[in-house]
């Protein structure tokens, strides 16, 4: 079954229509007072973690707790992670993170610079549709499967840098350490849910590197504790390109193509992608797509304010190089960091797979959007009008759901009923003739 | 078979809501199961139509019916029409005013993008009342 990593706090969910309103694939309905997460629809981009007033929507990430499972445990922090801490180095942060219990830490900024390595080179070689479209999002590449399947064939076919981190990190552990596979635990600390999903549910590859991830917020605090007692220092390996990936626009940079162009908050992605589907944008190489403000550094599961943790992760790249990170992998078979299993295009817009039946029902949709109120209040449970006569010819809703219906529907009834109250029986009031 | 049809009015120049029916076109050919391929040829020939309207003609409407088998787009205006239509076949050739081409469009790429989108294009009408043009892509 397919793995949601945003799921709902049913205790905490006051059934209030704000979620419903905001995601971007109104995949939320409210039903019997609490949202009700339809999964096939949901991109886990996490939009509704941010807007719920009640926090109710929650992120599930792994339990810390699950490393003791392993002998050799590796943390490969996401580089947003160091532009979540006020006066702390990568080196700090790093030494501080391993600490935690862990027995080495490997940089996913590093995996990010051999990510940008690899697309440097390989579109030089390869043959790509332009633009050529960023796999590195999770939400986005699931966006592209839902709405945009004809430009599936833009998606850069390159792993995502935390599966490469993972990649390497567990390769090298096992020479290193002589133990099997299952023995090495290999954990992410993700800024979001996107991530958390797509390795239970990998894009792209048979099955992820990664054995858990953690929610940045619990290893936040986590190192925070630690920072105190830290001692031996670690020193990063990752340039300034890898730690860029961060924010909107690192990888782009990283990609040394002439025309990239980046956009982040997933609504404009959505805006933008439409524009690369019309053919509007085919001067473009290079597009990389977020679904969160400001990049990795916006996701739900930070904690600093994202311009804040962006300003800081541009102050810590100063201090870096450009190209030291690469050079071991310089030589590296770029074939064991592409992606080999082919997308699908999702179905799940589809009314129904027979087109005719499709056409039948869109045509009963338009007749019921017409006789709705087309407020969007959300009152029913649907984000807007037009969702609820979806959900009506689907079967999911009833044209009483919407609040204004049933009110006019009631008010018929009752003037109804007035009429037949004033009515008398003749046995008491009538004076009518009696015809033969 | 009823097909199921929608219907656009297209104002002139108003570029800040230009492309909205074909965007809503696009979604509803989603919804309809149609192949992702032909979505993508059908989108790109009502945008370009619709974009027509918007730049050259003093106002019209897009019409789309959707049948199980094949895609018509009908795009009618009153304008200028057409003066020299080999002309305006030609990629590159476009009579679109100084100050659109700043904004960013009238590439004079628009008439041979539907016709190399769409399976077959008729321009009904090009003379001095109005253009209206026909184009269906089959599947």
């Amino acid at each position: 079954m397919y793995f949601h990593s945003v799921t709902l706090d049913r205790d905490r969910c006051k059934g209030c229509t704000n979620c419903i309103k905001r995601c971007p694939t109104e995949a939320i309905r409210v039903r019997d007072g609490k949202a009700k997460i339809i999964k096939e629809k949901c991109i886990d981009c996490g939009e509704c973690v941010r807007v719920c007033p009640y926090h109710a929507k929650v992120v599930v990430t792994d339990d810390i707790g699950m490393m003791e499972n392993y002998k050799y445990k590796i943390a490969l922090p996401a580089p947003s992670l160091y532009g979540q801490f006020k006066d702390m180095t990568i080196g700090d942060i790093l030494t501080s993170l391993q600490s935690c219990g862990f027995d080495e830490v490997f940089e996913v900024a590093y995996a990010a610079d051999i990510v940008s390595y690899i697309t440097r080179n390989i579109v030089k070689t390869k043959d790509y549709k332009r633009p050529i479209i960023s796999s590195a999002c999770p939400a986005i590449v699931r966006l592209i499967q839902q709405r945009f399947p004809s430009l599936m064939d833009n998606i850069l076919d390159i792993m995502p840098p935390v599966e490469v981190a993972g990649k390497i990190a567990r390769d090298e552990a096992k020479k290193k350490t002589g133990l099997k596979d299952e023995e090495i635990g290999v954990f992410f600390v993700s800024p979001c849910a996107a991530k958390v999903t797509s390795v239970k549910n990998p894009i792209g590859i048979e099955k992820s590197y990664i054995n858990g991830v953690f929610s940045m917020r619990d290893v936040y605090s986590m190192i925070l504790d630690k920072r105190k007692f830290v001692e031996k220092k670690i020193d990063h390996t990752s340039s300034m390109i890898g730690v860029g990936w961060a924010n909107a626009g690192g990888e782009s940079y990283g990609t040394s193509l002439e025309n990239c162009l980046f956009v982040d908050g997933i609504q404009n992605v959505i805006g933008v992608l439409e524009d690369i589907e019309l053919g509007k944008l085919d001067d473009i190489d290079f597009f990389e797509g977020l679904a969160c403000v400001g990049g990795c550094v916006g996701g739900p599961l930070t904690v600093a304010n994202n311009f804040v943790a962006r300003n800081r992760i541009m102050k810590l790249k100063e201090k870096l190089n450009k190209d030291e990170a690469t050079k071991k992998y310089i030589e590296v078979d770029f074939n064991e960091f592409m992606l080999n299993v082919k997308l699908k295009k999702s179905d799940v817009l589809n009314l129904d797979e027979d087109i005719d039946k499709a056409i039948d029902m869109m045509n009963s949709i338009d007749e019921i959007y017409k006789s709705l109120p087309g407020l969007d209040c959300g009152s029913c449970g649907s984000p807007g009008c037009r969702a609820l006569a979806e959900d009506i010819v689907k079967g999911f809703a009833s044209e009483y759901d919407c609040i204004f219906k049933l009110k006019d529907r009631i008010k018929i009834l009752a003037e109804e009923i007035n009429k037949l109250s004033i009515k008398i029986p003749p046995v008491i009031g009538s004076d009518k003739e009696v015809k033969p | 078979m009823k097909p199921y049809t929608m219907d656009f009015d297209v104002k002139a120049r108003d570029f800040s809501s230009a492309g909205e029916s074909s965007s809503k076109f696009r979604k509803t050919l989603l919804m309809l199961s149609i192949p992702s391929d032909i979505v993508r040829r059908a989108s790109i020939a009502a945008y370009e139509a619709e974009m027509n309207i918007v730049i050259h003609s003093y106002g019209g409407k897009m019409h789309f019916e959707i049948y199980s088998d094949k895609i018509v787009i009908i795009a009618e205006d009153t304008g200028p029409g057409i003066k020299d239509l080999e002309l305006a076949m030609k990629e590159g050739y476009s009579t679109a005013p100084k100050e659109v081409i700043e904004m960013g469009f009238g590439a004079g790429m628009g008439l041979p993008n539907m016709k190399r989108n769409a399976d077959t294009m008729e321009i009904v009408n090009h003379d001095e009342s109005g253009t209206k043009i026909v184009m269906t892509i089959n599947f």
